[in-house]
């Protein structure tokens, strides 16, 4: 095997500007990669059942955006700490690099097995990740669509200085405003954790409210929806308003959709705040406060001086989260990577202070 | 001159109200519990007429689920997107700071001498039992330009 | 109000009008429907008897009550108690004298589609047509309308098309912004071509119910959250048609979105362009980057409009968008969101773009001869 490919570093990263990573995609090679990490009943149903962990196809392996081609092999990117080190860590300097394990325990119908898996996997993470190296952070992964065993395992893994965020797929059996998830977001404030909303996700219900797509990539396009409507219920039942220290990022969901969904959820709020008596903030205020995003996929247009005009009108320069989406092939060159026409003051929050103070994150080294 | 007499109290009961025309504006006069209010019959927002909306009550919460209704009628909802507003000070609800309606005030005043009074039944052949009736015609007068 | 001046009338592109009655509707049913063999199945042997006893059947348990009565206006109730926009001279007069509406494009929003039962939903459809011009079309010379069609059944769509496709005060085919399956798929094709036979735009005004959720990630509590959800069709649709190839297949095919809002539209080409240029070994079939399909394919009408913070972000959109000459004003009559002629545009909007909006983006699509009305105003 060779050694894993290193990404080339943006140039335009001004000098000594600090990077954290906010996306960085990692999964168990196979099921066997979790057996350390799993009681003997769940060994024994993963070895001997059809049951070989949970099924998504938000990524399917051969589709263009999946896999940069330059990190193509076997074992796929993002199975192993030395290929995030190699292609990510070291070629960009990352001070931290928020880890993403997108494993969709939703899909999972067995309870237990829900939340065996996903104490599995966060037990794996802490293992073989967030204890080896000190520039990585994590996401809880939970039983999402339990929301009473999802707060059992944030409660429980919550506390492990690696972590820092929970970690929801964004398509859900129903929106994560909805009260039955309650214990899910409450769990989080409780352990300081951000509730991260993450592409994918397999809940059974159709990507869309007009059914299911037939091709790849319109379940692509049509994801960024989902993000709306996750952020509508958040917002209309209340979530921001009950829980004050609530912070929600939205991953991999694209940003430029921003403007003209709060543009019409502020309308349909000033004659209809009424439903919604305890949404005292006018959304465009509430999102502003609590609600950060990640920078890829970047869906701005290709005109620098109309992406511009975009970032202004969603103040870019401090609600986006620099990330890489290792190892999805989202951009071409590494500069691409880069929001265009950002002042150098405005680069240094997006590629690093957001971050950090969204999250939280300790200064490391420079600045 | 700036001040007009819109009505006499007994036109406008508790929880009614008048829509009148005074220089060329027109306005929405309401009784709140025998408190009258005015307030410009046209909406901020696109200019719908404001005062043939419904009245409502404030509805404020501390909590998902919690709902706190009070001082019923006392505010008015527009009849086309249902922007909320106080009768009484013409403030939105959504944001009373920079979005209103303008307020006028309503005095009482007496009513001026020499008012016709009502035109009565001709006694005829049944006998009906009546009731003396006070009558309130006190003028309500808005103030333009106070 | 009824003294505008002519040279500032305009048309309206989205006017729901309604029967009076549930029975006035019934009375249009086809007649071929009033008798019918029993079949397995079904207990009524007429659609008639059929909407009697079981009435109207769609997909329970996603309803989401309107804000206000018949989702309209406090005011647009008529002085004899019919409901909003059911009573033709009240409509003349609250919305076509009052505005200047030189023509109003009536949308009947009465369920023919969504129905279970697809053969009732088209002997609805019919009896809605019907209906329309005899009750809207024939007394008043400025409306015109959708072919109403239940559309999830395409040679039945397709049939009530070609009975009606004739009449020229038909511009478009009504469908709704939530369908069974995506609108790209292959189930609508038929209906698509007939379209383009009939040189008929497809209206796809916001509603429908597809037995999904108004999210892709299941039911909200709330009806805030069902009004601006539709967005997110409105997304999908577009996606859908675009991406998979009904514009390759059918590049002369016309859509208007209705009542779905255009902000977002904006947004939507960016991101389809940039998954299309990565994803297009999926797709070979879509050749020309997505934005370009949007542009000359689709069309979309103002309300509910956008109300961006500042005028100077509206200007952006405009420029964003590029579109400028497909946007079509329209006021949602008689609903609650209905969007004022004179103030729902933003102030300081160059007169010619206004004038496009306002009507001549309009009078272009859907082949409007304004000449007979403006004669018959003078004199």
């Amino acid at each position: 095997m060779s050694a894993p490919a290193a990404l080339g570093r943006p140039a335009g990263i001004p000098d000594g500007a600090a990077v954290i990573d906010c996306d960085v995609h990692i999964a168990p090679a196979s099921p066997e990669a979790l057996f350390p990490y799993l009681p003997d009943y769940w060994r024994e149903v993963l070895s001997t059942t059809q049951f070989r962990g949970p099924t998504d196809t938000a990524y399917p392996p051969g589709a263009a955006t999946s896999v940069r081609p330059e990190l193509a092999g076997d074992p796929p990117a993002g199975s192993t700490l030395e290929q995030v080190q190699r292609s990510v860590l070291e070629p960009w300097r990352t001070e931290h690099a928020i880890l993403t394990c997108l494993y969709a325990v939703e899909s999972v119908h067995n309870p237990d097995a829900a939340a065996a898996l996903a104490s599995a996997v966060n037990d794996w993470q802490i293992a073989e990740w967030l204890d080896r190296d000190p520039r990585l952070r994590g996401s809880v992964v939970v039983a999402s669509a339990l929301p009473a065993l999802a707060a059992a395992e944030i409660d429980r893994v919550g506390g492990h200085p690696g972590f820092v965020q929970v970690l929801l797929p964004v398509r859900s059996l129903m929106p994560y405003g909805n009260r039955n998830h309650l214990p899910t977001l409450e769990a989080a404030v409780r352990s300081g954790l951000a509730v991260g909303l993450h592409f994918g996700g397999a809940s059974g219900n159709a990507p869309t409210s007009t059914g299911w797509p037939t091709r790849y990539v319109e379940e692509y396009v049509d994801m960024a929806s989902v993000f709306q409507s996750q952020l509508m219920s958040l917002v209309a039942e209340g979530a921001f308003d009950r829980l004050e220290g609530l912070r929600v990022v939205l991953l991999e969901g694209g940003f430029a959709w921003l403007p003209a969904f709060l543009w019409r959820f502020d309308r349909l709020w000033r004659g209809l705040r009424r439903e919604i008596p305890w949404a005292t903030r006018s959304p465009s205020v509430t999102i502003r406060e609590q609600v950060r995003l990640t920078t890829q996929p970047m869906d701005g247009p290709t005109d620098p001086a109309a992406f511009g005009r975009l970032l202004a009108q969603m103040d870019g320069d401090q609600v986006l989260l620099f990330a890489s989406d290792y190892p999805h092939n989202q951009y071409d060159t590494a500069d691409e990577a880069l929001l265009p026409g950002l002042g150098e003051a405005a680069l240094r929050r997006v590629l690093a202070g957001n971050a950090r103070t969204f999250y939280g994150l300790e200064v490391d080294g420079d600045g | 001159m700036a001040s007009h007499v819109v009505a006499t109290v007994d036109e406008i009961p508790p929880g009614g109200r008048k829509i009148v025309d005074i220089a060329g504006r027109s306005i929405g006069v309401f009784n709140i519990g025998g408190e009258f209010v005015a307030i410009r019959n046209r909406c901020p927002h696109q200019g719908g007429p404001l005062c043939r909306g419904t009245l409502v009550g404030a509805v404020e919460s501390s909590s998902p689920g919690v709902y706190h209704y009070s001082r019923a009628g006392e505010l008015i909802r527009c009849p086309w997107h249902r922007w909320e507003f106080d009768l009484r000070t013409g403030r939105s609800w959504f944001d009373p700071a920079r979005t209103r309606v303008r307020s006028y005030p309503v005095t009482v005043a007496d009513a001026g001498a020499g008012e016709p009074p009502r035109p009565g039944l001709r006694p005829g052949p049944y006998t009906l039992e009546t009731y003396p009736v006070a009558v309130d015609r006190r003028e309500l007068v808005i103030d333009l330009d106070p | 109000m009824a003294d505008v001046r002519r040279a500032e009338w305009i048309v309206d592109c989205d006017v729901h009008n309604a029967p009076v009655s549930d029975s006035a509707l019934r009375a249009y049913l086809p007649a071929e429907w009033r008798a019918r063999r029993d079949t397995v199945g079904y207990l009524a042997t007429a659609w008639q008897q059929y909407r009697e006893n079981l009435g109207d059947r769609s997909y329970m348990g996603a309803e989401y009550p309107r804000p206000t009565p018949r989702a309209s206006r406090v005011d647009a109730w008529p002085p004899s108690g019919n409901p909003p926009a059911s009573d033709l001279d009240f409509t003349r007069s609250q919305l076509l004298d009052s505005w200047n509406v030189a023509f109003g494009v009536l949308n009947p929003l009465l369920g023919a589609a969504e129905q279970l039962n697809d053969e009732y939903g088209a002997a609805l459809a019919s009896a809605i047509n019907d209906w329309q011009i005899a009750e809207w079309l024939d007394p008043e010379p400025r409306f015109r309308a959708s072919i109403c069609v239940a559309y999830e059944d395409a040679d039945l769509a397709v049939a009530e098309v070609q009975r009606v496709a004739g009449d020229p005060r038909f511009c478009q085919i009504q469908m709704l912004s939530r369908t069974r399956e995506p609108m790209g798929r292959r189930r609508y094709w038929k209906l698509y071509e007939a379209a383009v036979t009939h040189d008929l735009p497809i209206g796809v005004h916001y509603g429908g119910w597809g037995g999904h959720p108004i999210t892709g990630a299941g039911y909200p509590s709330f009806y805030i959250e069902d009004s601006g959800g539709m967005a997110t069709a409105f997304q999908a649709q577009v996606t859908s048609l675009v991406l998979e190839g009904v514009f390759e297949r059918f590049p002369t095919l016309k859509v208007v979105l209705i009542e779905g809002g255009f902000a977002w539209l904006a947004p939507l080409m960016w991101r389809m362009d940039r998954a299309w240029k990565r994803l297009r070994a999926e797709v070979p079939d879509i050749t020309r980057p997505p934005s370009e399909v949007i542009r000359s394919n689709i069309w979309f009408t103002t309300q509910p409009m956008e109300e961006p913070p500042t005028p100077a972000d509206f200007e952006t959109l405009l420029g964003h968008l590029d579109m400028s000459d497909r946007i079509m004003f329209s006021t949602d009559y008689p609903h609650w969101d209905f969007d004022s002629p004179t103030q729902a545009l933003p102030p300081g909007l160059d007169a010619e773009m206004r004038r496009r909006i306002m009507r001549e983006n309009a009078v272009a699509l859907y082949g409007l001869d304004p000449q007979p009305q403006l004669e018959a105003a003078v004199g």
